[in-house]
């Protein structure tokens, strides 16, 4: 399957755009390079977005004079515009549609994000604080797989590096490990530098049936099994034989190296999901990079770093890009065909071939994605 | 949602299940059993006393709280096989430890609702 178009709107803060100007102009660019100029060149429309409310997807059709066929906005957590991704796939797949517009908009209120996921009850009893879930599972890597604060601290000064070299993230100025670890406590052991900002952005996705350019191998959606206290599904209660379970991101990347017809070795990047550093650590061995355990040395032995065998988070990650909900999955889609089209500039990895896209978050929800070209 | 735990003058006993089918408890209390989907798992009272298993400090208020700043957060776990998260009555990262004691008590915090004005919960005191 072809990415026939690929657009964005950068990540950041934008007062006075609202969510749907933001999608206009990833949805415009798109389109564009997908040479769509009319409402019957593509046969369907899915919008993730996890805060943009009714009708998001009408609302940046409708600007741009696009309605008439169906639009359904999609909702996943964190993995949204992958969870609009795989419906538009499923879509070409079935025969229903031979073009698909898939794209991601979200404009999120600044600091700790509020999720109607918690009862009101859990929230007054103080039990909805995200970055202390965040916390707990940082905690546990540490404890089981020997993870440092240094390692925690070495994850943000590589992705921010990164992020220097791509005009589209939120921040563009490198840190040191002591400007990490000299960064406000939010929860031990993480710091406010080693935590991404939810914020606001666009990214659309034209598909279309057919071979050559960049194309979409497999996206694939998965939900968490039930056990685990500490995954993104943050239960009041989980099982203490929890370690044999495997998680939603290694459901989901199974399957889709199993799609794909590829192993973790045969990729040249990934982008996958830095909501905090830990995070980043503990999808190396979710996503079968390493072997449990070694997910501190992918790090220090420069595997995962700028000029590495396996970039991970080239464009900067969401630390910093920052995470806007609806459009993170996509926004790493599109980063992934600029690294294949040889057009990432100052980040280009070079050579690149195949890549994968990973985001997993509140539901629990898992994306991988795997392109080529 | 069913309640959650009775107050047994201060001490907060945790209302759950336990499954005949598969033999897990759960919590909070459920008509089937969430790990493998059997119906009418046994009521069962949780233990009150359990061991610390992971920690954390909440600095700043989250969305919807109106109780204090700092308070303490965390899993603890339960002789019957179940992690649960709780509050935890220090907000002092290094004044805890893995594998410590802890024993359940009943909270009451202010929820900023006045109809509704104060939340019974429960949370975790070193023993
Ligand atoms: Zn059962």
């Amino acid at each position: 399957m072809l990415i026939a178009g690929v657009g964005l709107h950068p990540f950041g803060r934008f007062a006075g755009r609202t969510a749907t100007d933001l999608g206009v102009v990833a949805v415009r660019a798109a389109l564009a390079e997908a040479g769509i100029t009319r409402r019957d060149q593509f046969q369907a429309t899915f919008c993730g977005t996890a805060y943009g409310g009714v009708a998001s997807g009408h609302k940046v059709l409708g600007a741009l004079g696009l309605t008439g066929g169906p639009i359904v906005d999609v909702e996943a957590g964190c993995a949204s515009g992958a969870a609009a991704l795989a419906l538009g796939v499923a879509a070409i797949d079935s025969g229903q549609a031979d073009t698909v517009l898939v794209f991601g908009i979200e404009k999120m209120p600044k600091g700790m994000i509020r999720s109607s996921f918690f009862e009101p009850w859990r929230e007054q009893a103080g039990l909805s604080a995200t970055p202390a879930y965040f916390a707990l599972r940082a905690q546990r890597l540490m404890r089981e797989r020997g993870v440092t604060e240094d390692d925690l601290a070495a994850v943000v000064v590589k992705n921010r590096r990164n992020g220097v070299g791509n005009p589209d993230a939120m921040f563009r100025a490198e840190v040191t490990a002591e400007d990490v670890l000299g960064s406000r406590p939010v929860c031990g052991p993480l710091r406010l530098f080693m935590l991404c900002s939810p914020n606001e952005g666009a990214a659309a996705v034209v598909l279309r049936k057919g071979t050559g350019g960049v194309q979409l191998r497999t996206a694939v959606l998965r939900s968490h099994l039930p056990g685990n206290v500490l995954g993104e599904a943050t239960p009041l209660a989980g099982l203490v034989d929890d370690g044999d379970i495997p998680s939603p991101t290694t459901l989901a990347a199974d399957a889709a190296y199993e799609a794909a017809g590829i192993g973790p070795s045969d990729l040249d990047l990934v982008e996958c999901q830095d909501t905090d550093a830990a995070r980043e650590l503990l999808a190396y061995e979710e996503l079968r990079l390493c072997p449990p355990g070694d997910n501190a040395a992918l790090l220090r032995d420069g595997t995962v770093g700028p000029g590495g065998p396996l970039p991970v988070n080239p464009s900067g990650g969401l630390l910093s890009k920052g995470e806007p909900l609806g459009a993170s999955a996509l926004g790493q889609v599109v980063e992934l065909v600029r690294q294949l089209r040889g057009d990432a500039g100052a980040r280009q990895v070079p050579g690149a071939r195949i890549g994968l896209a990973h985001t997993v978050g509140r539901g629990a929800n898992a994306s991988v994605t795997i392109v080529s070209g | 949602m069913s309640d959650l735990l009775r107050d047994d003058a201060g001490t907060a006993v945790l209302l759950g299940s336990s499954c005949g089918g598969c033999g897990r408890p759960s919590f909070p209390r459920s008509d089937v059993c969430c790990w493998c989907g059997r119906p009418d798992p046994d009521p069962v009272e949780l233990s009150t006393t359990g061991t610390l298993w992971g920690w954390a400090v909440v600095h700043s208020a989250p969305p919807g709280y109106a109780g204090p700043v700092p308070y303490g957060m965390g899993v603890v776990e339960l002789p019957e096989g179940l992690r649960v998260v709780s509050r935890i009555d220090v907000a002092d990262e290094a004044a805890l430890t893995q594998g410590r004691p802890v024993r359940l008590v009943v909270v009451e915090l202010p929820t900023g609702d006045p109809e509704d004005p104060v939340l019974r919960t429960w949370e975790a005191a070193p023993c």
